[in-house]
């Protein structure tokens, strides 16, 4: 495994009176009372680390810990106040303005939380971006970003505008961008922070397939914990600018490197700190009524095997759900004639996206096996089914074994 | 009290700036000769070629135009008060004299694009630029346009280019300030974006920047035009022909009704102006 970037004392002071909001900041004095002494800002002080070729490297940290800044000072969008950035030996901090234009052209590619799309450019124009500043020639950089939406399912909006597209469609887009470069190493900020729960599982997923695929080097920034410990090889967890801690998952998880890392832990393998949200799964027994009859829906329930399907519209509201008894019965009795109305059963349980966990376990006990609907402003976002807790559960009390352990 | 306030003596700003005007005049006279002659030569073509094309063919193109650019709200109203507009122009015979002011208007706005908008990018990107333009800006809107007319007509003598000098001079700001404001409303993660790809300054500025600011500055260049407009009549005080002369010498013997007739043309001129630039703008936008 070969060292793709490094960073060496690493640091970045807003402000002017850079040596004494330092020095207030290696005291450990707060970020509020450095600012109210000096006016400056101490966003990152003295990182070090290593990221290998082909990881996804995490950083992660709360609100304002730095992360922004610092994957900033990488590309140097933010100038390094001190320290060093090595890009396979070659010291990125030193490197002159034309230098410095042709590693963001060529090495490194970023993708952004609020997609930073260009809202006047189509989803191809904006995929071209980076190779029509580069210079390559219309035909070419056309097909190569033709390519990249087409590995992102994106080809047929190509003609679109970024805001007739959805977040998630959009950050596809600013994924695209980025890949269109065929970049040795991908930096993004909180990037799928603003997207729902749902369809930022699926980014997650996506992102671990591409890398699997095209061996990329990553640098991911997270506040949240979940996501970090899914898609990151290694997680560097940061506090008011400094690396406190870097390490695998499993190894933050078992061994926290000091309090402020174990109450940050103490989040996942706790149940009561996480909501329906985090563990909720798409709902895939459903239906909707204004596009498909009762036959279909029987349909369903005896080719995919589901005992029951939950009814939602075109809005995505709940309707109710029915078995698969009462649908054949009503088939059977009345024929073409049959409708959801007959036997729709409204007794399921639902809950809002922030309830926490312990609250639904009696609902999905006392209801057989129907799952628990999770729905938001009126719309269903996700199911909760007994496997969910279960495997949430099984998780804790493996992490639970190895401390003891 | 007063013996205080007069501690210092006079200070004899009045004579300075005197000085200095005539210090300009004669050591500048190559300068300011060189561009009367071209400003000149600039309003006699367009005026010529103005002139030239009959009024009742200007009227067609004008109300097509309106009608065109209005097609896909299948809206007649502006083409219909184009025509309007511009028939009672000549009907009050003033044709001559709207094209006089027509080419003015053109000249002067599209001067004050030419300076204002590259003025206002410099003073986008740069913020001691801004600290130093931007109280200039303020003292050129406030400070009467009459006085401007006496420095214009002592280094460009009396006719067109005093006019049209000291029209730029009244309408620049509005494009200089919208450029300025368009561009530094570009979301700071676009700027990002651009500059994470690896665009050189000018690529930034020209499929970012202008793009973005463009609506802004469409609305700084409108006011412009309207500033501009509004400096016919003072303009004509100094020699320049047009609408705005008649209105002055109406003033002069108050001949109420010819003064609100030729008045009653620049207010067309105004509105047709407006709302073709507003419309074409949005537009654009679509
Ligand atoms: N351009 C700037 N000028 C002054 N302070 C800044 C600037 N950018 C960020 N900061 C400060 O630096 C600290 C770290 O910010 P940031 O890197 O954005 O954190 P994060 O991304 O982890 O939320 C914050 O206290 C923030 O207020
Ligand atoms: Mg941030």
């Amino acid at each position: 495994m070969s060292v793709k970037i490094k960073v060496e004392n690493l640091t970045k002071v807003f402000g002017k009176k850079v040596k004494q909001a330092l020095e207030l900041s290696n005291q450990n004095k707060e970020k509020d009372e450095i600012v109210r002494k000096t006016k400056a800002t101490v966003a990152v002080n003295n990182v070090n680390f290593s990221i290998n070729e082909g990881e996804i490297f995490v950083i992660m940290g709360l609100s304002g810990s730095g992360k922004s800044t610092l994957v900033r000072l990488l590309n140097r969008l933010i100038e390094p106040t001190a320290g060093s950035i090595y890009l396979d030996n070659m010291d990125v901090s030193k490197l002159s303005k034309n230098d410095l234009r042709e590693v963001r052209r060529t090495k490194m590619s970023m993708v952004f939380q609020g997609f930073a799309l260009f809202p006047h450019r189509t989803v191809l124009q904006n995929t071209e971006y980076g190779l029509e500043v580069r210079g390559v020639a219309p035909d070419e950089r056309t097909k190569i970003a033709e390519n990249a939406l087409d590995r992102s399912g994106l080809l047929a909006y190509k003609n679109q505008y970024p805001h007739q597209l959805s977040g998630g469609m959009q950050q596809r887009v600013g994924l695209a961008r980025a890949l269109a470069n065929d970049p040795e190493i991908l930096l993004m900020d909180e990037s799928f922070s603003a997207l729902d729960p749902l369809i930022r599982g699926d980014m997650q997923d996506e992102l671990m397939d591409l890398q699997e695929q095209m061996k990329k080097t990553i640098i991911f920034i997270t506040h949240d914990l979940n996501e970090a410990l899914k898609i990151g090889d290694r997680i560097a967890i940061m506090k008011d600018g400094k690396v406190v801690q870097i390490g695998t998952g499993e190894e933050i998880l078992t061994n926290p490197a000091n309090e402020y890392v174990r109450r940050f832990v103490e989040g996942v393998d706790r149940t009561k700190i996480l909501n329906v949200e985090h563990i909720m799964s798409k709902p895939r027994a459903i239906i909707n009524v204004d596009k498909a009859g009762l036959h279909l829906a029987m349909n369903r329930m005896v080719t995919s095997d589901f005992p029951f399907l939950i009814l939602t519209n075109s809005h995505h509201e709940f309707l109710g759900y029915i078995t698969d008894r009462d649908t054949a019965l009503a088939i059977k009795k009345k024929g073409a004639n049959a409708n959801y109305k007959d036997i729709v059963k409204t007794d399921m349980h639902i809950v809002a996206l922030d309830t926490p966990i312990p609250k639904i376990y009696r609902y999905l006990l006392s209801k057989g096996n129907l799952p628990v609907v999770v729905m938001d402003n009126n719309a269903i976002r996700g199911v909760i089914m007994r496997r969910n807790v279960i495997e949430l559960l099984s998780s804790v009390a493996q992490e639970e074994i190895s401390e003891v352990v | 009290m007063s013996s205080i306030l007069a501690i210092l003596p006079h200070i004899d700003l009045a004579g300075k700036v005197e000085s200095l005007t005539s210090f300009l005049t004669t050591a500048w006279s190559p300068l300011f000769d060189g561009i009367q002659t071209v400003g000149n030569g600039m309003n006699d073509a367009l005026t010529g070629f103005l002139q030239a094309v009959p009024p009742a063919v200007f009227v067609v193109v004008f109300v097509l135009f309106a009608y065109w650019i209005n097609r896909k709200r299948k809206s007649f109203g502006l083409a219909v008060f184009t025509f309007i507009g511009l028939w009672f122009i000549y009907n009050q015979g003033l044709w001559p004299a709207f094209i006089d002011t027509l080419s003015l208007i053109i000249i002067s706005s599209l001067l004050s694009i030419v300076l204002g908008v590259p003025i206002g990018i410099i003073m986008s990107k740069n913020d001691t630029a801004q600290a130093i333009i931007k109280p200039i800006l303020d003292f050129m809107q406030t400070m009467p346009a009459f006085v401007y007319l006496i420095p214009a007509v002592a280094f460009f003598g009396i006719g067109v280019v005093p006019g049209i000098f000291a029209s730029i001079i009244f309408a620049l700001p509005p494009t200089v300030r919208f450029t300025n404001l368009g561009i530094r409303q570009v979301p700071k993660e676009l700027t990002e974006a651009a500059d994470s790809y690896g665009s050189t300054e000018w690529q930034k500025l020209v499929k970012l920047d202008l793009p973005i600011a463009r609506p802004t500055i469409m609305a700084g260049i409108n006011q412009t035009v309207m500033l501009s407009l509004s400096m016919v009549v003072i303009a004509s005080m100094i020699g320049a022909p047009g609408l705005g002369r008649d209105v002055l010498s109406a003033l002069q013997r108050a001949q109420v009704g010819n003064g609100f007739v030729a008045g009653l043309g620049i207010v067309i001129l105004a509105i047709i102006i407006d709302r073709l630039a507003q419309r074409l703008n949005k537009n654009i936008k679509n």
